[in-house]
């Protein structure tokens, strides 16, 4: 079946749009059987790799504390990455801003007069959305992930951080390849697919003057970089063009290669259910005089992007333990019914809903943190345990109030804030802080039910209308009583 | 002020209490571990647990005496119809291999920036040795260097790896450990488990997604541990 | 979560803390539960002057009017007895999230954990306090059952609800697929994002209604309200019931235990 009415374009969307992106995809049953069989699939997954509760909060508890360490030391621990990474030959680069980080990117480019850029996975650059940058300046760049480079041909932006094509079927991709591909015709063999992008890719790698990478883990002490991948096409852009370029926020550093390890094994265990990945690929610098391959010029930039504001605040900063596993939207009720895209954010799910706020402003994103049930599914399974539902009610009350009075206040601070939800909850504190005024409430909602509207804003919509019993409890015991 | 600058200081300005370091909490929670609790966990039995898992990730696995492996290498350039086999002239076991004239031999003697194009193109298979494998997890664990570069493992479809059972540890954290990689980290460590795979059209595993499509190990013993 | 349950003689008397939704929209559950504490042989007291635990407000981010509602709750449970709470989600923002509210006040914190140690959920109370023994009365029954996330990840309801119906020996309790996902209530996110939360109640309904029960139960006012109206809407005649009131209507007393 070639499945064109699913086809699913979605760009980069405003907060404000959420709604209705997300009621277009709940509204349609064969995106949402996809999501659903897509992300049970990956909790069946998961669970097997932990069969032993206890075992896995002993493993949380120690990831937590590494990051926790971490996080306490973070300029420290910079400065010592940077000075090793230099003493390894790494050139080193700070951006405060996406702009900043592109500019020293393409300055980089520019300079080895390149015009093909090979990139591995990196949700950072999409973040500073880096192949718009790219292209403007005239260089291709390149994506070669076989979920990142399908999103790309599509002209489509990923929809999961660990697996960006999960919303495509391989009909759709078939259909891509078949029309995007030169010589290509229609296979939906997956295995067919696949050799395809490689052939394409392998040439490319050849090709590029520069290659692109992200960051799993930077350990200062070694002035080290690590990457965490199964396709290989990480290596094939650290290794292979002569410039490698990284790129990371600042949050990534840890102390030592022995703090890597415990994260590492959560982090494959809690985004796909696998042991450990095909590479874990170690590098510590460029090649080294008398080595026969490897690039010969290596870069690290460090992007904040709004970390610094989330590191400002003990609470906010608990949203830079995260290690970009996925697991809490692979197990989000919402996620499952809505996909990446209606997010409108690099980052979707419940770790988008804490962190874009400090990337994008409250302004472009204060919807998201309410667009929650805080059933708590993502804070259980996160393996560094960061609190999100937590974290989604602060945001929720920096998003309705001014700053407290001494902190800063927040990138769009304040901007959800409407004269109906204050009116509502000063009216709600109002009534249910003096008793004998609540009582003289539910006497007069239970004698007056016959008057509950029938239209209830967004309850009724596939709801009956809630209505008061005809006694209260409080009524039902005083009768009680009499008797 | 840089941006550099503005980074440190905005860091700077947060209150951060400090935490105790985690390496006691890491260490006593591998120690614990039931794998690694039996440190004296016989070489055998962890040379047995790494053949399993990693075959259960995709890879060929050959048990072969330490003095025979060429023999066997010889068998499975013949059974795969290995043309061309890229190896590492000044290594053991490279020097091992021009002895025994294998054929189809090339070595990697030039800097790659002279012959890209054929190691993509040329080349069906690659022969590695490993600095060790973890049990645990079925992984092998590479170390690139001058002799014997990092495009080894990746490039050429077939990657042909030759692991000494004496060098099987329990986990990771033993491997790094009791290898010391922080004292001195080459440009480039690898754990490589299985050959390259993807699973990123529908969840659907494929392998050969960009580097080898096959990994065959030669897992070198004793003549006694046959 | 781990709690630790005081051993010792089983309490006399209780305080009650109903709950807005229970008070106003199904009392019936609250007159059930209190019925259930006083077959047990305690004393049941409903201070006059509770209103709500103030989590409708503390969750939406209005942090003050939270803690405003939640003041006046504070004064209203004098005595050491235990505070039982027919709804999870409410027990848990009294029993987690009170300490939190009133961090900043030495004396009124120190008061929030005195009493966010002695909240108990409803069924919690009569699985892990009083280790009630009670067996089914009248015919068998399958039912389903529902925990509310809030419940369940903050006080273990969904363990002690089941400890609850296995007792009772002629209730089959099925279970059904995505068991543990929210039913898509989360108080104002039903009336914020309408459509995500339809999706979420209609697939609950769904697969509590595939186990081919004849009704399920719930151990929270909210989520009952959010399946039942939604099954409603349909005319499905499919329906919830308050664990308390399926409890009062179908168990009875089997004797002490050891
Ligand atoms: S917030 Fe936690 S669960 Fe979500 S991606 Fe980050 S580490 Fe993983």
């Amino acid at each position: 079946m070639r499945a064109h009415e699913t086809t699913h374009h979605v760009q980069f969307v405003p907060g404000s749009e959420f709604k209705r992106r997300a009621a277009e995809v709940v509204a349609n049953p064969f995106l949402k059987k996809s999501f659903r069989g897509a992300m049970d699939f990956l909790m069946m997954k998961r669970a097997a790799q932990f069969p032993d509760p206890e075992l896995l909060e002993r493993q949380r508890d120690l990831a937590e504390h590494i990051r926790r360490y971490s996080l306490a030391r973070l300029p420290e621990l910079l400065e010592q990455l940077e000075v090793n990474l230099k003493k390894n030959g790494v050139q080193v680069h700070w951006a405060e801003t996406p702009d900043e980080a592109n500019a020293i990117i393409l300055d980089i480019c520019r300079r080895h007069d390149a015009k093909l850029m090979v990139k591995g996975k990196s949700m950072v650059s999409e973040e500073v959305e880096l192949n718009h940058a790219m292209e403007a300046a005239g260089i291709d760049a390149l994506e070669s992930d076989m979920g990142e480079y399908i999103v790309q041909l599509a002209g489509e932006k990923p929809s999961h951080i660990i697996m960006p094509a999960i919303h495509k079927t391989k009909q759709q991709i078939a259909e891509l390849f078949a029309e995007k591909v030169p010589g290509v015709s229609y296979t939906e063999d997956v295995d067919a697919l696949i050799q395809i992008g490689r052939d394409v890719l392998r040439k490319k790698f050849m090709e590029a003057e520069v290659g692109l990478s992200g960051v799993n883990f930077a350990v200062a002490e070694t002035g080290t970089i690590c990457l965490v991948e199964n396709e290989g096409n990480g290596r094939m852009c650290t290794t292979v063009p002569d410039v490698h370029i990284a790129i990371t926020g600042i949050e990534k550093v840890v102390e030592k290669l022995e703090h890597v390890v415990p994260l590492y094994g959560l982090l494959t265990r809690s985004a796909t259910g696998q042991a450990i990945t095909t590479y874990f690929n170690v590098i510590t610098g460029p090649r080294k005089p008398g080595e026969k391959d490897g690039p010969k010029e290596m870069h690290l930039v460090l992007v904040d992007n709004g970390r610094t504001q989330a590191f400002a605040d003990e609470q906010l900063r608990q949203t830079l333990q995260c290690i970009r596993c996925g697991a809490c939207m692979n197990h989000c009720p919402v996620y499952t019914r809505i996909g990446g895209h209606a997010y409108g954010t690099t980052y979707p799910g419940p770790i988008g809903k804490i962190v874009s706020p400090h990337m994008m402003g409250l302004g472009a994103t204060h919807v998201l943190p309410g667009a929650s049930t805080l059933c708590g599914a993502c804070g259980e399974v996160c393996p560094v345990k960061i609190p999100i539902p937590d974290l989604l009610i602060r945001l929720r009350e920096e998003a309705t109030h001014e700053a407290k009075p001494g902190h800063a206040p927040m990138f769009g601070q304040g901007a959800g804030k409407t004269a109906f939800a204050s009116f509502a909850f000063k009216g709600f504190a109002f009534l249910y802080s003096r008793p004998a005024l609540y009582r003289l409430f539910t006497w007069a909602a239970t004698r007056f039910r016959f008057l509950t509207p029938a239209n209830q804003a967004g309850w009724t919509k596939s709801r009956t209308p809630l209505t008061p019993a005809k006694k209260s409890l409080r009524d039902l015991l005083a009768e009680r009583s009499k008797h | 002020m840089s941006a550099r600058e503005n980074i440190f200081r905005k860091l700077r300005a947060a209150t951060t209490a400090p935490l105790p370091s985690p390496d006691a909490a890491i260490a006593a929670h591998y120690a614990s571990l039931p794998r690694t609790a039996q440190a004296d966990l016989a070489r055998v039995q962890l040379a047995k647990d790494f053949a399993e898992k990693i075959t259960a990730w995709h890879a060929e696995v050959h048990i072969v005496p330490r003095s025979t492996w060429v023999d066997k290498l010889k068998e499975v350039v013949a059974a795969k119809g290995i043309a061309s086999l890229l190896y590492a002239p000044a290594t053991t076991h490279g020097k091992a291999l021009a002895a025994a004239g294998v054929a189809g031999l090339k070595p990697y003697d030039q800097p790659i920036d002279g012959w890209k194009r054929e190691l993509f193109e040329n080349v069906d298979a690659a022969i590695t040795g490993t600095r060790g494998a973890i049990a645990e997890t079925g992984t092998m664990i590479v170390w690139p260097d001058a002799d014997e570069p990092r495009l080894m493992s990746l490039v050429p479809p077939i990657h042909i790896a030759l692991v000494d059972a004496d060098t099987v540890v329990p986990t990771l954290y033993d491997a790094i450990t009791q290898q010391k990689w922080s004292a001195g980290l080459p440009t480039n460590a690898l754990l490589i488990t299985g050959p390259s795979k993807t699973a990123d059209i529908q969840q659907t595993l494929a392998y050969g997604a960009h580097g080898p499509k096959e990994l065959i190990v030669l897992l070198l013993t004793g003549e006694d541990a046959q | 979560m781990d709690r630790h349950y005081p051993a010792g003689p089983r309490p006399t008397d209780v305080y009650f803390f109903a709950t807005c939704l229970v008070d106003l929209f199904c009392p019936e559950a609250g007159m059930d539960a209190i019925q259930l504490l006083e077959r047990e042989g305690i004393r049941v007291h409903f201070p006059a002057d509770q209103t709500c635990c103030g989590q409708p407000a503390y969750t939406s981010g209005y942090a003050d009017q939270a803690r405003a509602v939640a003041r006046v709750q504070l004064d209203l449970f004098p005595n050491d007895w235990p505070v039982i709470v027919p709804s999870g989600s409410c027990g848990g923002m009294i029993r987690h999230h009170y300490p939190k509210l009133f961090a900043d006040d030495v004396a009124l914190k120190a008061k929030a954990e005195a009493l966010s140690g002695r909240v108990f959920e409803l069924t919690e109370f009569f699985v892990k306090v009083l280790k009630v023994n009670w067996k089914g009365s009248g015919n068998s029954k399958k039912v389903a059952l529902h925990t509310s996330c809030s419940a369940r990840r903050e006080m273990g309801t969904h363990l002690h609800a089941r400890e609850l119906l296995a007792q009772l020996g002629n209730v089959e309790l099925l279970n059904h697929s995505h068991e543990s996902e929210c039913c898509g209530f989360g108080g104002t996110f039903a009336v914020r994002q309408p459509d995500i939360s339809a999706s979420m109640a209609g697939d609950k309904a769904d697969a509590l209604k595939e186990t081919g029960a004849e009704k399920f139960v719930s151990a929270d006012g909210g989520c009952l309200m959010n399946i039942d109206g939604t099954l409603e809407k349909r005319r499905d005649s499919f329906r919830g019931e308050h664990l308390a009131s399926f409890l009062w209507h179908n168990t009875e007393r089997a004797g002490e235990k050891e």
